[in-house]
């Protein structure tokens, strides 16, 4: 794909030589959108409220499990103030994110598959009207017996919840191998074999999402949502209204948090579009805090085997990673997370030789997907919680253990992941620094303790969703004779502050405040498509995009003042919004007179810029996992006290250093390492996803335990121990002014560190999260009684696992295709291979 | 011709004081204060993440007290004092505390936000100069999933020297 790399243009261009001094990057500074935020003013999707506007509810199964026997809408239809009563015939068609798994409807049609699965929708003139409703509806519904696990899945295969898949309950198989493991085991001094697992949990946004659906006057459909991905919601609803896409206008608001959680198609936004149509006068949709939880598409809890085998010095011979994954009720991203729950493992150590099995299977559950680490935070708990083993057995520091085997840069992985810029040595050589951890670990009183964990994360999925050889981001730019320039482009603000990248790599280029730039983002309809704020993909392509518009925004301008000024173009200098001649600053023109002087010359100004990236070596039915222009990397040492006699886990401190290439604004980079670190304390040691079986005399059904936030505990203000944030900057040439992502990485290495501090605190082993009091009692119990002392599975069930996709590594000769792979030829591969959130 | 159901027919009317200025509302009388603000009156500044009175999105100040608004019946506002964030910033000026936000990565999504400025201005208005315990005390009432909270606590402080400066000065 080198001509791809031709048509992006330069991205390195603007990327900063060392001791290059800019005037907005690596500046800490307020946010572009920061005034709307304090304000009030940010406008989300529930704060839309126009003329007409009518209200919408859905009535959702209370079964987990049921066949719609007859369904009976008349005396909904017949409630005063209702205008509209929706089922699964007017929605007929399928829809889902990944091509492969279309699966779900925006309404039921006859078949239930979790609790809070919606099966009809009211739409009223009132809110409470529409509510009151669905009590009218008349539903006829045939239990089915429920699937409440993995495990269960596995043993029941009928009823299947769905028509397609591996096999029975099975949704998604995948077997690799890079390099023949047991050879790699052979070699090894030591094998370990450890089973950990990771509980689901859910992203927990304090915005409910939210949907107002209009039919434009000119008969059009517009609809704002709170989405993190406009453009997949387009395709989704172009299909399922089946519309021609040029006649919806997707317009994604800003969310109030997403975290994953808003970048499926979701239910409720086709309905409110539906019912526009069909009422023509708008209609909302709030879902309530329940129905969050219902919409869910958080993390999959997965249950893992590593075995790994080292030599005496700690390098790593071989790894067979197996997972079985508890998908929920609907494919969602899952074919995509079956594949990440075993794609990165490599990007951190040199692992020679590397097998990888996983499993995802359907349940009775609201359907699991991406949530900030998108399938790798599981995988990497367990790696992380065994080198720390690994260590203790080897008599070597953990922390010194992985710096001998930290990977290089630039290399090609087993699994053919082509690594960018690699400071996960420095970063943990920070970290070791800054928490002292010499003079702590194994040295600090009985009940206090210190753990270390390492991660890497994509920076953006190197292929769509869909399979096209289009850009991944593009951005237009609008030159205006006053002096500001508008930005153009679909990418969306979830909070993480992609506006801001936005404005200042712009403003960097063209010497200019961002606060002179105007930003259009998230409308389908003003910007060019970026593919969503997933995979932490934004800052490295829309930035990269930017860039390249701005630069040629730039080029322009230059032409125009060099004549005008009668100095070679090369000597201008873009700052303080002015353009002036480097030998002499007096001489030069406001950059508004710079715009006017190119439109004069060249009329109107406008230009596009765009990013498509890097063709990946991983050619294997699969390889479309993993793949990413480059790679961020994060160290952190967590320091912890536990309570012996409530088994209670107190955090003191957080010291994680995050290899981010270059910090754009490095108040809103701080941020991101910080919420990172916040929310994977959360998942270590209290957040979780659980269901419970209703009691036999009731109908034995699987429910969800706490669908409310006071019961599904997050960290509070008084739960948040000090962070200390050390960011490496090291530009890596692949990202705009060098800048790697941010938002996800810096979550995954928390959750071992914490596993690994409470061990050197108290001498247990909790192999699996959260990490709960409970948990940790156990397993001081055991150890007090002489046993293993550990809490955690001790048992991987059989899986019928299919033949290995046999793909050699690149040092044993492979070219990134599998030697074994009988279905190549199949008309689907090409579809299967795009498969990238 | 539909008719409009008895529940929803706006047969409450009170009169208070809404950032400042006495406002007089029709609403239906189940509403919640969160709901008359953000449907009745259209200051949709205040923001709502559960209407359970969980996640402390909604607070807004009555009487100069923080409350979840909607957790008040609307009708129990009559002829009180509320203050919501559309209220914090004074003849075009912003609050210290939102300039500090804005400044300092207080706000990510900006979601919470309304909701933990006006906490924090109550915390600052009864105790000018509260430690970070305090100020962590304040706001536990109050989630925020973006942040991790230290960049918010660090905006208070913020805003704290800035208004201590203020007052000097005019002094």
């Amino acid at each position: 794909m080198s001509e791809q790399n031709e048509k992006s243009g330069p991205p390195a261009a603007s990327s900063g030589s060392p001791g290059e001094r800019f005037r907005v990057i690596g500046v800490p500074r307020r946010r572009v959108d920061g005034r709307a935020k304090v304000t009030g003013q940010t406008r989300f999707a529930d704060d839309i409220c126009l003329p007409r506007m009518a209200h919408c509810k859905l009535l959702r199964s209370p079964h987990p499990h049921a066949r719609i026997r007859r369904m009976d809408v008349s005396r909904a239809m017949a409630h005063p103030g209702v205008y509209l009563v929706l089922t699964g015939k007017d929605l007929p068609v399928q829809y889902g994110i990944l091509p492969v798994s279309q699966d779900e409807q925006a309404l039921c049609l006859d078949h239930v598959r979790h609790v809070g699965d919606p099966v009809a929708a009211v739409v009223a003139r009132e809110e409470l009207t529409a509510f009151e409703a669905l009590d009218l509806v008349d539903v006829d519904y045939e239990i089915l017996p429920t699937i409440s696990g993995p495990r269960e899945a596995l043993a029941t295969p009928e009823p299947r919840l769905h028509e397609y898949g591996e096999q029975g309950n099975i949704h998604k198989l995948v077997a690799l191998e890079f390099g023949d493991v047991e050879q790699g085991f052979a070699e090894a001094d030591e094998i370990f074999e450890d089973t950990f697992f990771y509980q689901g949990n859910t992203h927990l946004p304090i915005e409910q999402h939210a949907s107002v659906a209009i039919k434009d006057p000119d008969g059009k459909l517009t609809i704002w949502s709170s989405t993190q991905t406009p453009h997949y919601l387009h395709r989704a609803l172009a299909k399922v209204l089946e519309l021609p896409p040029a006649h919806i206008r997707v317009v994604a608001t800003p969310n109030g948090g997403g975290f994953g959680g808003k970048s499926d198609p979701f239910h409720h936004e086709i309905v409110v579009a539906k019912a526009a149509l069909l009422l023509d006068r708008p209609v909302k949709i709030c879902l309530t805090r329940e129905e969050v939880f219902y919409c869910h598409r958080g993390r999959h809890p997965v249950l893992m085997k590593f075995k790994t085998g080292v030599k005496k010095d700690g390098t790593i011979t071989g790894l067979h990673l197996r997972t079985l994954i508890d998908g929920g009720a609907y494919g969602s991203y899952g074919v995509a997370s079956t594949y990440y729950a075993g794609a990165l493992q490599t990007t951190t150590y040199h692992i020679p030789r590397y097998r990888y099995e996983g499993c995802r299977t359907f349940t009775n559950k609201p359907p699991c997907g991406p949530k900030r680490g998108h399938g790798t935070p599981q995988p990497r708990f367990g790696q992380e919680v065994q080198l720390d083993k690994i260590a203790e057995r080897l008599h070597v520091d953990p922390a010194d253990l992985r710096l001998r085997i930290v990977q290089a840069p630039n290399t090609v992985t087993a699994n053919f992941l082509r690594l960018g810029t690699v400071n996960l040595g420095e970063c943990i050589r920070r970290v070791v620094e800054v928490s002292e951890w010499k003079s702590k670990f194994r040295k600090l009183p009985e009940g206090r303790g210190v753990g270390i964990a390492c991660s890497a994360y994509l920076t953006g999925a190197g292929l769509p969703i869909y399979w096209n050889k289009m850009p991944h981001s593009g951005v237009q730019l609008k030159f205006d004779r006053g002096g500001g320039v508008s930005v153009f482009c679909g990418a969306t603000e979830i909070g993480q502050g992609s506006d801001d990248v936005l404005a200042g790599i712009v403003a960097e280029v063209l010497g200019i405040d961002p606060f002179d730039v105007r930003l259009f983002t998230g409308d389908t309809d003003l910007g060019p498509v970026d593919l969503g704020s997933y995979s932490s993909r934004v800052t490295l392509m829309a930035g990269n995009a930017a860039l390249q518009a701005a630069e040629r925004g730039k080029a322009l301008l230059a032409e125009a003042v060099a004549l005008k000024l009668q100095v070679p173009k090369e000597r201008l200098r873009f700052a303080g919004g002015r353009v002036c001649d480097s030998a002499a600053p007096d001489q030069g023109v406001s950059f508004a007179d710079a715009i006017c002087l190119a439109e004069a010359r060249f009329g109107t100004i406008g230009t596009v810029g765009s990013y498509t990236p890097p063709k990946s070596p991983a050619l294997y039915k699969g390889g479309g996992v993993g793949p990413s222009p480059t790679y961020s990397y994060s160290a952190a040492v967590v320091e912890v006290e536990v309570h012996p006699r409530t088994g209670w886990v107190q955090v003191r401190k957080v010291w994680i250093a995050h290899d981010v290439g270059r910090a754009l604004n490095p108040t809103l980079a701080r941020g991101q390492v910080e919420g990172s670190v916040y929310m994977g304390l959360g998942e270590a040691l209290m957040e979780e996803q659980e269901f419970r079986r209703l009691p036999k005399r009731l109908s034995h059904a699987l429910v969800h335990k706490f669908p409310s936030m006071l019961e599904y505990k997050s960290p509070t203000p008084l739960d948040m121990p000090e962070v200390v944030t050390e960011l490496i900057e090291d530009p890596d040439p692949r990202g705009p002014f060098g800048a790697k992502e941010v938002g996800q990485g810096p979550l995954l290495p928390v959750m071992p560190a914490v596993a690994n501090a409470v061990y050197d605190a108290v001498g247990v082993r909790i192999d699996e999260v959260p990490i709960t009091p409970e948990k940790v009692m156990k397993a001081l119990a055991e150890k007090r009684a002489g046993r293993e002392p550990r809490f955690g599975p001790d048992h991987f069930p059989p899986v019928n696992w299919p033949e290995a996709l046999r793909v050699p590594p690149p040092w044993e000769g492979g070219d990134g295709n599998a030697v074994n792979d009988v279905q190549r030829e199949r008309p689907r591969a090409r579809e299967e291979k795009v498969l990238a959130p | 011709m539909t008719t409009l159901p008895l529940a929803s027919q706006k047969t409450a009317r009170i009169r208070f004081t809404l950032n400042g200025e006495e406002v007089d509302a029709w609403f239906a009388p189940y509403k919640t204060l969160l709901e008359v603000l953000r449907e009745d009156l259209l200051h949709t500044g205040t923001k709502h993440g559960c209407e359970l009175g969980e996640c402390g999105a909604c607070a807004v100040l009555l009487d100069g007290k923080p409350v979840l608004s909607c957790l008040v019946l609307a009708l129990e506002c009559a002829g009180r004092r509320v203050l919501t964030v559309e209220g914090l910033s004074a003849d075009g000026t912003l609050h210290p505390l939102q300039d500090a936000f804005a400044d300092l990565g207080a706000a990510q999504c900006g979601y919470c936000t309304p909701g933990i400025l006006v906490t924090a201005k109550a915390l600052l208005d009864r105790n000018p100069h509260p430690d970070r315990d305090q100020i962590r005390e304040a706001l536990s009432g109050n989630l925020c999933r973006c942040t991790g909270y230290l960049q918010i606590f660090e905006a208070v402080e913020a805003a704290i020297v800035k208004i201590s400066e203020r007052e000097k000065e005019t002094h």
